[in-house]
């Protein structure tokens, strides 16, 4: 079977260039799935969770933002910020959500909620891949 | 011959002088090690987005965003990135040589030429030349960060999609390894197809959400980054041209001083010779 490469770069340094069968990406208008050969596509990424499947393997990486470009060879994820699962402390992460809460909690004026709100999305998002890490280990 | 004294004081001064070098080039060295570190891991990022790009502008609508539009006129701007601060061998020179060389060219071809600079050298360098000074930046170097790159492709973006020329190119030292810096000339804007990879695959391309709204998001963000790219190349690439121009410097100082200690104690020793003698003389007359 065809295989697929993704490469997934940040501005600190490139993060991931392999060989998948699937790619399934947060894409801004909802997640959606890549298989070799798909249509030339360039999509916008939100904060959302990657996941690739090389065989029966799945591996998962937090992704704030950013483009994805796909052909029907190659997907390029240019994310401003990218994670691999097993790279997220999970204890931290749980940490950092409950900080957004209390911050989501406390209210205060319409940018100030939205930043707040902003970042409980992301903790949530880093503790969930983590523990998909997880999961898998056990 | 010269004064015992003076030869001192000389030896003295190059002395002060090589502790200066030795300092800049132990400066130099321990910055770009930081700047090297950041540059390598920041390429990546860079060339697959102008990869991106350049299969995206291929393919896409070249109506589509005023940043892929096709130009018709010939009025040029250059961007030159040279540094704030000398003393780093024939970095500026390099450069400079190189912009002006592009300038000339371009204006026999019959283009309409402005410039524009980063760095305190290259303005002043331009600042004595005929050509056009549209923009310029001074002091980015001390606290290189993203913000600059903002600034800075905010401005030509800005000015591209007013209007005031046809074509953007930028001149920057890319950073080789230690050693070595390579002069690149780069033609930013309007963004390029790269024909060599023309996967020619029918239909469309697919945009989500939609053409336009993502066009509008990725091309400014690609000038940012490809502006951002130049100037940590060319930061990290000063770094280590001020570091070889300083160890130069340093070795040369200190085979001076070899010299100089030399002719010093040979010249002390022929001093000293001549007195004894001139007291044996005299011991011997009195005789």
């Amino acid at each position: 079977m065809s295989k697929i490469l993704l490469e997934i770069v940040t501005p600190d340094k490139l993060l991931l260039s392999k060989e998948v069968d699937e790619v399934i990406c947060p894409g801004a208008d909802g997640d959606f799935g890549v298989l070799p050969g798909h249509c030339q596509f360039l999509s916008a990424l939100r904060v959302g969770e990657l996941q690739y499947l090389i065989g029966e393997e799945r591996q998962y990486f937090s992704i704030m933002w950013g483009f994805v470009d796909v052909t029907p060879t190659r997907v390029t994820v240019l994310a401003e910020v990218a994670e691999k699962a097993e790279d997220i402390d999970t204890e931290r992460a749980q940490a950092k959500v409950l900080e957004a809460e209390a911050k989501v909690a406390a209210g205060g004026s319409r940018e100030v909620m939205e930043a707040a709100l902003t970042s409980l999305e992301k903790a949530r998002l880093r503790k969930k891949v983590a523990e998909r890490a997880k999961q898998r280990t056990h | 011959m010269p004064s015992l004294q003076g030869l001192r004081r000389k030896i003295g001064s190059i002395k002060n002088t090589q502790k200066i070098t030795k300092a800049m080039k132990m400066v130099a060295a321990a910055k770009l090690k930081r700047a090297q570190e950041r540059i390598l891991a920041a390429r990546p990022y860079a060339k697959k987005m102008a990869v991106v790009l350049g299969s995206l502008a291929s393919r896409a609508n070249r109506q589509a965003h005023p940043l892929l539009r096709k130009s018709t006129g010939n009025r040029i701007e250059l961007l030159v990135v040279t540094s704030d601060r000398g003393l780093c061998g024939a970095f500026n020179t390099n450069i400079l040589r190189k912009a002006v060389e592009f300038l000339r060219q371009k204006q026999e071809a019959g283009c309409t030429v402005t410039v524009s600079v980063v760095g305190r050298k290259g303005r002043d360098f331009f600042r004595r030349r005929p050509w056009a000074r549209r923009q310029e930046w001074v002091g980015v170097f001390d606290r290189l960060s993203y913000e600059h790159a903002l600034d800075i492709g905010g401005d030509i973006v800005q000015q591209f999609t007013g209007g005031t020329f046809d074509e953007l190119h930028i001149v920057y030292n890319e950073f080789k390894s230690v050693i070595q810096q390579r002069v690149v000339v780069e033609k930013l804007l309007p963004i390029e197809s790269l024909d060599q990879q023309a996967e020619k695959l029918g239909g469309g391309y697919l945009f989500e959400p939609d053409e336009e709204e993502l066009l509008k998001a990725l091309l400014p963000k690609h000038i940012e980054v490809q502006t951002f790219h130049a100037l940590m190349e060319s930061a990290a690439a000063e770094l280590g041209a001020r570091m070889a121009a300083m160890d130069g410097a340093t070795r040369n100082a200190g085979e001076l001083i070899q010299k100089l200690t030399l002719y010093y104690n040979k010249t002390r020793q022929a001093a000293i010779t001549k007195e004894l003698m001139d007291i044996v003389g005299g011991a011997e007359a009195l005789k």
